[in-house]
């Protein structure tokens, strides 16, 4: 997977996985990119956040732009100041964890003229046929207008997330595969990755293209 | 696309009221149940149920008293502040002899507290819960897939006794994801003679009150309700007993202390220690005999709690004080850790190694 362009935003459902692609995203283009930065625009669920994983970003030396209210006694949905600069800093790669469904991508109204202006940017969805809301094309594409409407930009690809957890099995990655290719065909738009726990990783490597292997992060329980 | 799915624990229970065929749901946003209601936004309109965010939790427990007033099965969900809102429903509901499922996913107390998850509303749900003599009875979930299961049965219990049923669950609960199947067959339906649904003109008008000025009658009434929380104890208790064929230390837990020091015990059983869960499914009904039982075979109970320690006063009640029962605990929003609890074994055991 290479020729990423500068701006990647991760959208879609609540629960897909935006932000375990989001990290495992940022550790796999860290080996390609320098000036990697990823940015927090969750405003839907303190809960789970990108700064859960800050221990790995730091001793990967790449910077997290988040509210600086995160994790903290006031953690209200707030928006980073910082988060202009990944529209006025050119120098910088970035990766966008955006809130889920159309509720969590009003966050990026503000970014969305100079976004377009620049035209260097890939809106991917991330995708997980095992969530009860979006078991099939139909359900998943709607959840995707939604999220379009909602920000004013359309998406340009795919991220195939389908998982059950930490019980995943390969076989139930590959069948998710036509879930997938139903949701590509339906809204035209192509499969960019699939992601895979890590330790499915070899099993699935030569039967799936893009596969990107990933660490779940979760919460220290 | 599969029988399994992947699910927050919120999401469980929504997805399994809608399946045990609650069609009302009233709510007020608070984390960390939010998606409780988010989820019901999204489903109800789409089945022809009624979402209703309310404006305040006062608000949607005494629509969840309407509802359950025409017998139909409904539900409302909050976390620990909003529940503390909502026991006048809560008493009333109870007063008046009327089922409903009322969830719980507690966050840290007291006051507004946090939003992390916590333990310390079992006074609060086994207790009472409101004013009045009454008792609800009280499911404590230890997984997503129990958060579904026990939401189905706990409709199913509040038909069956005519009471105000709660789903006691967590932060922890309510957040995590795993894998579920929600594969029920609803078959059982309860006759509900007293429901205020028209008389036709073929009867006489049923009357669903909790007013009863005169003495007498409110008393034959709440002996009457006591009677039946009898047979609820005789009947419905549950837990889940883990090595305890062999133990000499007994932990008691729920929820998702209840998992942390499963793993804890797993740990201890390889360093040889004989030591066992009880862990109660049904808060109240309380598991008494199970913890009777383990009081003539261990020398330690150990209580692990998201709290100052509010189940250990009904494990003492229930081992009759015969061994020491000693208290593993955070609070606040904080969780034990499998080593603490494996510290607390330790000592139980003889002392630390």
């Amino acid at each position: 997977m290479n020729n990423f362009k500068r701006l990647t935003l991760l959208c879609g459902h609540y629960g897909s996985g935006k932000t375990n692609v989001a990290v495992n995203l940022a550790f796999y283009l860290k080996k390609q990119y320098n000036n990697l930065v990823v940015a927090d625009l969750d405003i839907v669920n303190p809960y789970f956040r990108t700064k859960d994983s800050i221990k790995d970003f730091n001793e990967r030396g790449i910077e997290l732009i988040c509210s600086e209210y995160a994790n903290t006694n006031v953690d209200i949905p707030a928006l980073p100041a910082d988060m202009y600069r990944l529209t006025t800093d050119k120098n910088l790669t970035a990766i966008i964890d955006v809130g889920g469904d159309d509720r969590g991508a009003y966050a990026l109204g503000r970014l969305v003229p100079e976004i377009k202006s620049e035209n260097n940017f890939d809106m991917l969805m991330v995708i997980n046929g095992y969530r009860p809301l979006t078991p099939d094309a139909q359900s998943t594409i709607q959840v995707m207008r939604e999220i379009e409407t909602a920000c004013g930009l359309k998406f340009t690809g795919l991220v195939n997330n389908s998982n059950i957890g930490a019980e995943t099995t390969a076989q139930n990655v590959i069948n998710s595969i036509g879930y997938a290719g139903e949701v590509s065909q339906a809204s035209g738009l192509p499969i960019v990755m699939t992601t895979v726990k890590a330790d499915l990783y070899d099993e699935l490597k030569d039967k799936i293209d893009n596969l990107l292997p990933m660490t779940l992060q979760t919460k220290p329980v | 696309m599969a029988d399994k799915i992947l699910m927050k624990g919120n999401e469980a229970i929504a997805e399994a009221a809608i399946k045990a065929g609650c069609m009302h749901y009233f709510g007020y946003p608070i984390t960390p149940q939010t998606e409780v209601a988010a989820y019901m936004a999204k489903r109800m309109p789409k089945i022809g149920g009624c979402f209703l965010q309310a404006e305040s939790e006062v608000a949607a427990i005494n629509m969840v008293y309407g509802v359950a007033s025409t017998g139909k099965r409904v539900m409302t969900s909050s976390s620990s502040p909003g529940i503390s809102l909502k026991s006048e429903g809560l008493s009333y509901l109870a007063g008046s002899d009327l089922p409903a499922l009322i969830v719980n996913v507690q966050r840290g107390g007291p006051g507004l507290g946090g939003i992390q998850p916590s333990q310390a509303d079992y006074f609060q749900a086994t207790k009472g819960g409101g004013h009045g003599d009454f008792k609800m009875i009280v499911l404590a979930p230890s997984s997503v897939q129990e958060m579904a299961d026990l939401t189905v049965k706990g409709f199913d219990l509040a038909d069956k006794y005519r009471m105000p049923t709660m789903l006691l669950a967590d932060g922890t609960m309510g957040q995590m994801m795993e894998p579920v199947s929600l594969d029920y067959e609803i078959t059982s339906t309860v006759d509900k003679p007293w429901a205020t649904t028209g008389t036709k003109m073929e009867r006489e008008h049923n009357i669903v009150t909790s007013l009863f000025l005169k003495p007498d009658e409110l008393e034959d009434l709440v002996i009457e309700r006591y009677e039946r929380y009898k047979v609820v104890e005789e009947n419905e208790v549950m837990y889940e007993e883990y090595m305890m064929d062999d133990a000499e230390i007994c932990i008691a837990a729920f929820g998702i202390a209840a998992r942390v020091a499963k793993n804890a015990i797993n740990e201890a059983r390889k360093q040889g220690i004989k030591v066992g869960l009880i862990r109660p499914i049904t808060l109240w009904p309380f598991p008494v005999a199970p913890f009777k039982k383990a009081a003539n075979q261990v020398k330690e109970i150990i209580s692990v709690e998201l709290s100052m320690g509010q189940m250990i006063e009904d494990v003492r009640l229930a081992s009759e004080c015969k061994v020491p029962v000693t208290l593993c605990n955070r609070t606040g929003g904080m969780i034990p850790s499998p080593e603490q609890v494996l510290e607390a074994i330790n000592k139980a055991n003889g002392g630390a190694k």
